[in-house]
């Protein structure tokens, strides 16, 4: 069989940069290959893509070595458009990408700009929504529709060319759990039935492996690192050692020294041979022992019988009731739309329940000021982008204090002192723009930090970032949690950061409280991850499939094990130093 | 979101035209409109245009806001134009005809009146022409239309992206504005005008740069999938011409030529009734 992408000694490298940020690329796909491709953040895993779709070199220029073929073809020759033809493109970001004023529009803009006639157009948009599944929202626009949605409406756009490949840049990236696995369902669905090659670029390796692919391509540091079946990488150790989150099974039978051989098929915890390792993994379930529990603490926190609604008779939130305890790192999780950001507008008072109160150390803050809350309780939103507005680092993290007319000099000491705190004090004379991503996050937070808040409220604190970056941020928010004291609440539809990092989850679906319990009770409840959009961790299959009853009790003890290593490992860090 | 001066689906003949019919009727009416100071012709429009608003099944809801303010406009124009040029109606019509004296220089005259009510009957020639085509035109077909006319796919292209990310941009906004109140920026009117618009900058930078990357985002999509790929391109939205749209465009024709003849039969775009 032609394969139908074949890189041969292919390296890149953009004009703007001095090191190739792709090097000695030597890969072959088959037609109707369906390929995942991973690597930490910065590995060359998008420039890969961009090299794949046309953008590199028509978009992003730079110098290439060696050769690329594409159905037989060179990129160069073909230009964006006719590589269009072959390669249809979905972008992770599921707003941003969707051009038309309606459904029906978005998808048959490929056609527009072919110049296909009109009735051929109404025809085979009718046909490409019919299979993903959006027909009945042709006339919608897209402030109607649901990340999910919009995403399965983007495929449904580059389906229309009758591409023989699609490439998924990052598609899980904005979707929650349920809708995730769904998306995954329905690329499967597309493989299968409409015989195209499919390139998934995603670092959730655990998601994407919910339906099978054929083949895994690791990148680290502009170089393929690995490109072999799930079952052979699986049972190595390159995905650890590249920054690469392994699924949790896979680490959970690791750390009970179990080895994985291709034989046993890891690729599904639920198919997969555990003859060899159930006892091992019994055993090594006795020896880690319990995690202690904190001790409870005074309210922080409360929230009672608050109810809310921008229109009358849509309620948004109903009879919402939790109370935080100081100290506390609790998840605020549910479905895109649940209520979840609504509540933290609540919360920060800007805007008014309809009933209810909040109480913040047991004293109701209805009458507090949006200015006077954020004294006390502090907001983080998602992009760093939406924060910053100085071009200064010390300015943007002394706003809070400057515009609170605190004295110049209490502010450069408690900025100082904020700025070493987060690990930015060698940066305080930099300009913001000189940051990367994490560091502007960490910026972000600085900024509300600086005000000595006693509550941060993060909105998705960790969207988009590998799980290296992701590592960084969480074990800094426990460190100010744990050193400072201060509460954190974090919105989020990470299970990883609410399993690992909070001790407490409150699950809201359709505006209600479904559930206030520890993750790793809920993640382990099927009834209550179907029904707040999560998905329950493969953590309980492992445990039950071994014969282990209290499936949330393993899945506490594996997070106390990892939490210990990563501590041993921070001792021996600092230890050698 | 408000929903004022958006389209509505309705079924009515006037929904059911061509974008481009209606953009050629409105672009007729407001050129005759413009040019003609003849009252009968002005009076025969103002009917006109009430009769086919009310055929579109137009609500007040939809329409109601947006015409206070330009009432509240056309009272200042009307005022303006008084103070500035209180004998601009003699000057047109030749004649002087005093009513009463208002204070120092200021004299009402009939001319004046004249003049000045003709203005305000080309206002309302135009309001509900203009209302009509915004409510009844789908944005995204007013985009084929614009491509129809001539004008270059581009510029059609882009309103239907403005329309189409205003909302997001809008969502955006709000959330910047929310986070920076709370980090402690007074936008409410406790503030002085000087720290508001200070405090402006809070958040236009953020939106900016957020929108910055989003257009990067959209360029992309767009290039992906072969936007600027030909010289022109097809439209899903796009309504083929009819006989009612031939129609239309027939009468918007003759009506301006006939118009325009009436109106300058005497040799003046002015109505003289003076003399």
């Amino acid at each position: 069989m032609e394969p139908i992408i074949e890189f041969k000694d292919f390296s890149f490298k953009y004009r703007s940069q001095v090191e190739p940020s792709l090097r000695d690329i030597n890969l072959t796909i088959y037609p109707g290959e369906k390929v995942l491709i991973v690597g930490p953040s910065g590995s060359g895993k998008s420039t890969l893509a961009h090299c794949l779709n046309g953008l590199i070199p028509f978009s992003y220029t730079g110098d290439i070595t060696g050769s690329l073929k594409i159905a037989g073809k060179n990129p160069v020759d073909l230009g964006i458009f006719g590589m269009s033809k072959i390669i249809g493109t979905v972008l992770q970001d599921t707003d941003g990408q969707f051009i038309g004023l309606t459904v029906a529009e978005d998808i048959a803009f490929a056609l527009e700009n072919d110049m296909i006639a009109q009735d051929k157009m109404h025809t085979k948009v009718d046909e490409v929504a019919e299979i993903v599944d959006v027909k009945n929202l042709l006339e919608n626009a897209p402030g109607e529709l649901s990340g999910g949605q919009k995403q399965r409406v983007s495929m449904a756009g580059v389906m229309v060319d009758d591409v023989d490949i699609l490439l998924f840049d990052e598609p899980l990236a904005n979707l929650d759990p349920a809708t995730g696995k769904r998306a995954i369902d329905m690329i499967d669905k597309i493989q299968k039935q409409q015989n195209k090659t499919i390139l998934i670029i995603e670092h959730r390796l655990e998601d994407v492996l919910y339906r099978d692919v054929d083949r895994i391509i690791v990148i680290g540091d502009g170089k393929i690192v690995a490109d072999t079946t799930p079952d052979e990488l699986l049972s190595q150790n390159i995905l650890g050692e590249q920054g690469i989150r392994e699924p949790l099974y896979i680490t959970a039978l690791k750390h009970a020294g179990c080895r994985i051989v291709s034989e046993d098929r890891p690729q599904h915890i639920e198919s997969m041979n555990l003859d060899g390792h159930k006892q091992q993994v019994r055993s090594w379930f006795e020896a880690v022992g319990e995690k202690e529990k904190k001790k409870e603490t005074q309210s922080v926190l409360r929230v009672e019988n608050l109810n809310f609604s921008y229109e009358e008779k849509k309620p948004v939130l109903q009879n919402i009731n939790f109370d935080i305890k100081k100290g506390e790192m609790v998840s605020i999780v549910g479905k895109n739309g649940a209520g979840k950001s609504t509540l933290s507008n609540l919360i920060c008072g800007f805007y008014k329940p309809n009933t209810g109160k909040i109480f913040l150390n047991d004293q109701d803050i209805s009458p507090l000021s949006i200015k006077e809350r954020g004294e006390k309780i502090g907001l983080v939103m998602q992009s760093p982008n939406q924060m910053i507005s100085k071009p200064m680092i010390f300015d943007e993290v002394a706003l809070g204090l400057a515009v609170r007319k605190v004295p110049e000099e209490e502010i450069k000491e408690r900025v100082y002192d904020t700025l070493k705190v987060c690990g930015l004090y060698p940066f305080r004379n930099w300009p913001v723009s000189a940051l990367s991503f994490g560091q502007k996050k960490r910026v972000s937070i600085a900024s509300i930090l600086v005000m000595n808040p006693e509550i941060i409220i993060l909105d998705e604190p960790t969207a988009g970032q590998d799980y290296k970056h992701y590592t960084e941020i969480m074990e800094f928010l426990k460190q100010i949690n744990k050193e400072m004291g201060i509460t954190i609440i974090m919105i989020t539809h990470d299970m990883h950061l609410m399993l690992e990092y909070t001790d407490r989850a409150i699950v809201i679906a359709d505006g209600k409280l479904l559930a206030d319990d520890t993750p790793s009770n809920i993640l382990t409840d099927e009834a209550i991850a179907n029904k707040a959009y999560l998905k329950k961790t493969s953590l309980y299959d492992l445990a039950h499939r071994c014969g282990i009853e209290e499936a949330a009790q393993f899945t506490d003890r594996f997070i106390y094990f990892e939490e210990n290593m990563r501590k041993k490992e921070e001792r021996s860090k600092t230890g050698s130093v | 979101m408000s929903k004022i001066l958006s389209y509505e689906e309705k079924e009515t003949w006037i929904h059911r035209l061509s974008g481009v019919t209606k953009l050629i009727f409105f672009i007729l009416w407001c050129v005759v409109s413009m040019i003609s100071y003849d009252t009968r012709i002005l009076i025969i429009m103002i009917l006109f245009s009430l009769i086919i608003f009310k055929m579109s099944k137009t609500e007040w809801k939809q329409v109601g806001a947006v015409f206070k303010m330009v009432m509240l406009f056309l009272m200042l124009n009307v005022i303006a134009v008084f103070l500035l040029s209180p004998y601009q109606g003699t000057e047109i019509y030749g004649t002087r005809t005093e009513l009463f004296p208002i204070v120092g220089p200021y004299v009402m005259t009939a001319e004046q009146l004249f003049y000045e009510l003709n203005m305000i009957l080309k206002y309302f020639t135009i309001i509900p022409a203009a209302f009509m085509f915004l409510v009844t035109t789908d944005p995204s077909e007013f985009a084929a239309s614009l491509n129809r006319i001539g004008i270059s796919y581009n510029i059609g292209y882009a309103v239907s992206l403005a329309l189409r990310y205003i909302p997001d941009v809008q969502s955006d906004f709000t959330k910047i504005k929310h986070a920076q109140e709370a980090r402690g920026i007074e936008m409410s009117s406790k503030a002085s005008l000087l720290n508001r618009i200070k405090s402006v900058s809070a958040i236009i930078f953020p939106l900016i740069f957020s929108s910055m990357n989003r257009i990067d985002t959209v360029s992309n999509a767009m290039e992906l999938r072969g936007y600027g790929k030909h010289k022109k391109r097809t439209w899903y939205r796009a309504r083929p011409l009819k006989k009612a749209d031939f129609l239309t465009i027939a009468f918007s024709v003759i009506f301006m030529v006939v118009a325009l003849i009436i109106t300058f039969w005497d040799g003046s775009r002015f109505y003289n009734p003076f003399v």
